[in-house]
């Protein structure tokens, strides 16, 4: 066994064992950053329907969460209404223990984005308010679910 | 939220047994240039075993953490290479074999714990009786015709052919009852007392039984001459405290405790004494030729000296030439041959177990399991720095095993039956809470 071949070796394993050690935190890396589905699915409806219709001057194009865990996610408004809740197939997903599976809905009516609570145990609060009923959501006006804080922005 | 993810806990799993056996096959090369004979048996074995360790915790445990388990097999492997390599070399004492069958034991206590242990709770309903078996277990050495005395240290029970130390156990069995009595008394244990100066001090008859239970677990270890356990139970009792209270003041009175514990120890005691002189001045020539003097932490310091960065390469070094190279010193002789950056990997292999362990805790949803998950991780990550930083010279050697890697069967049982514990906790937290059946109606039915 030539002196090349060993000090490979030694290479080798000493990489394999790192390689082990990355694929582990891989493994965990959703525990540490939260699910990264959360803002992919919006981010490709987006490039389709951008041409067809452009949202006009003084509509909102972005959904900013400016407050709790998921503080800094932004997702592009499209069309299709938003979920937001603890469920796995809400479009912005929350951990909170606050915030109930299916929490709330935001969906565009004449150009303007609604919002809706779908019977969440905490409420759903437009700046102070308590969300009864579907109300239009004025842009940077708070809405605050459990622990985050969503804002639209232009 | 949480996925079961077993195909990557499979994988993983596959994964570490696949070093394991790449280890194998590198010290055969490295010492006569063959691939061992025995590789494909040893590698089959820990395989297998492994196999049958997934099987009984996808069928007990389903959502149990996916990492535990091939994290553990990873440490546990890369002992039973390093053993195999040093009895290879020719240490009479060191035994792969041995060694190989522990590990089965082992996957078994792992197994029935976690088959015996459908819910963990249990456990806070057995706290007093905990606080009883652990204190026991570390008087039963003490007794006459069944313990027994090996390297000085009266810490071994004779059964049959077999000698356990049943302080590994006994750890466990303390952080049972630490965490099932804090979370009794742990609101007038923070709020109910006085204030001295800054630290606040929790009523005697609050803290009573806990500081006699702590008090003479430290006694019989101290009369044991079994240092590296009585300084695991002390931080291991500290940092329960500190968890279940939330009080800074404990981790302060428990450093100035231990201050004061260690100097009056090193007046008292002449084997602590001499623990700290051979700690201070290791390299004095009087020191390293003396019986029971510096010798072996030097060699240690040599080995992981010579191996460097990337170390000699497996196989290829001098190990063996460290007095118990394969047990109390197993992370020098592993130094040596897979140098800093091997060092490292273990080292954060390790890290990753015991996050794996706080993560349940974070992730658990009654303070009891918060208590007990976050009490057990501290022990395994508390082991692994004492251990290291006493081979390393950053703290004074005291002789404990490096968790999964050292010879040594007690230890690993212990160990396995930990990681079970810290599996049927990551299960319970891990698992989605039990969904309300919408439109029911007037009352809403619970589904498990």
């Amino acid at each position: 066994m030539s002196e090349l071949t060993l000090l490979l070796i030694r290479l080798a394993f000493l990489a394999v064992l790192w390689f082990f050690v990355i694929a582990a935190v891989g493994v965990i890396r959703t525990d540490l950053f939260g699910p990264r589905t959360a803002p992919a699915p919006a981010r490709k409806p987006v490039k389709q329907p951008r041409p067809v219709s452009k949202p006009k001057k003084g509509e909102p194009r972005q959904l900013i969460v400016t407050g709790g865990p998921l503080q800094g996610t932004i997702i592009n408004l499209t069309e299709t209404p938003i979920t937001i809740g603890r469920a796995n197939d809400a479009t912005l997903v929350l951990s909170d223990d606050y915030a109930s599976s299916r929490h709330a809905r935001l969906f565009p009516q004449d150009g303007q984005w609604i919002v809706e609570d779908l019977g969440s145990t905490n409420g759903t609060f437009l700046e102070r308010s308590k969300v009864t009923r579907p109300t239009p959501v004025p842009l940077g006006v708070p809405i605050r679910i459990g622990k985050t804080v969503i804002e639209l922005r232009k | 939220m949480t996925a079961k993810r077993r195909g990557a806990q499979l994988g993983m799993l596959a994964f570490a047994v696949l070093i394991v056996m790449g280890a194998y096959a590198s010290v055969g090369l490295g010492i006569n240039g063959k691939v061992p004979s025995g590789m494909l048996g040893y590698g089959l074995g820990l395989g297998g075993l492994m196999l049958a360790a997934y099987l009984v915790l996808a069928r007990w445990a389903p959502w149990a953490d996916p990492l535990l388990l091939p994290l553990v097999t990873l440490v546990n492997g890369i002992g039973l290479v390093m053993i195999y390599r040093i009895e290879l070399a020719g240490e009479r004492l060191a035994s792969a074999a041995s060694q190989l069958m522990w590990t089965a034991l082992g996957v078994v206590m792992f197994s029935a714990t976690l088959i015996a242990l459908r819910d963990h709770r249990v456990l806070q309903r057995l706290t007093y009786t905990a606080g009883f078996a652990g204190l026991g277990l570390l008087v039963l050495p003490m007794l006459p015709f069944i313990g027994r005395e090996i390297n000085g240290a009266r810490i071994w029970v004779g059964v049959g052919p077999f000698s356990i130390q049943p302080a590994e156990f006994a750890k466990l069995a303390l952080v049972v009852f630490f965490a099932g009595y804090l979370v009794a008394k742990r609101d007038v244990l923070a709020l109910a007392g006085r204030r001295l100066l800054f630290i606040d001090l929790p009523r005697a008859r609050d803290l009573g039984p806990i500081v006699i239970t702590w008090v003479i677990s430290l006694g019989v270890l101290v009369l044991q001459k079994d240092l590296g356990s009585s300084l695991l139970l002390f931080g291991a009792f500290i940092v329960m405290l500190y968890i279940a209270t939330q009080r800074t003041s404990w981790v302060l009175i428990g450093i100035l405790l231990f201050i004061g514990g260690a100097f009056v120890a090193g007046q008292i005691f002449s084997h602590v004494e001499a623990r700290f002189d051979v700690w201070l001045h290791a390299e004095d020539q009087r020191l390293y030729t003396a019986v029971g003097g510096s010798e072996q932490l030097m060699q240690g310091q040599f080995a992981m000296g010579s191996g460097g960065i990337l170390g000699t390469g497996l196989g290829q070094g001098y190990p063996y030439r460290i007095p118990l190279s394969f047990s109390d010193f197993i992370f020098p002789a592993v130094g040596e041959e897979l140098g800093l950056t091997g060092l490292m990997a273990i080292l954060m292999v390790y890290a990753l177990i015991v996050e794996r362990g706080l993560r349940t805790a974070l992730a658990a949803r009654d303070p009891f399991t918060k208590l007990l998950a976050g009490g057990l991780s501290f022990i395994l990550a508390w082991q692994v720095f004492i251990i290291v930083g006493g081979v390393t010279r950053l703290i004074p050697l005291t002789g404990l095993v490096t968790p999964f890697m050292s010879a040594g069967g007690s230890a690993l049982l212990a160990n396995w039956m930990l990681i079970a514990l810290l599996v049927r906790m990551s299960d319970a937290a891990r698992r989605p809470p039990p969904q309300a059946i919408q439109d029911e109606g007037m009352t809403q039915v619970m589904q498990r």
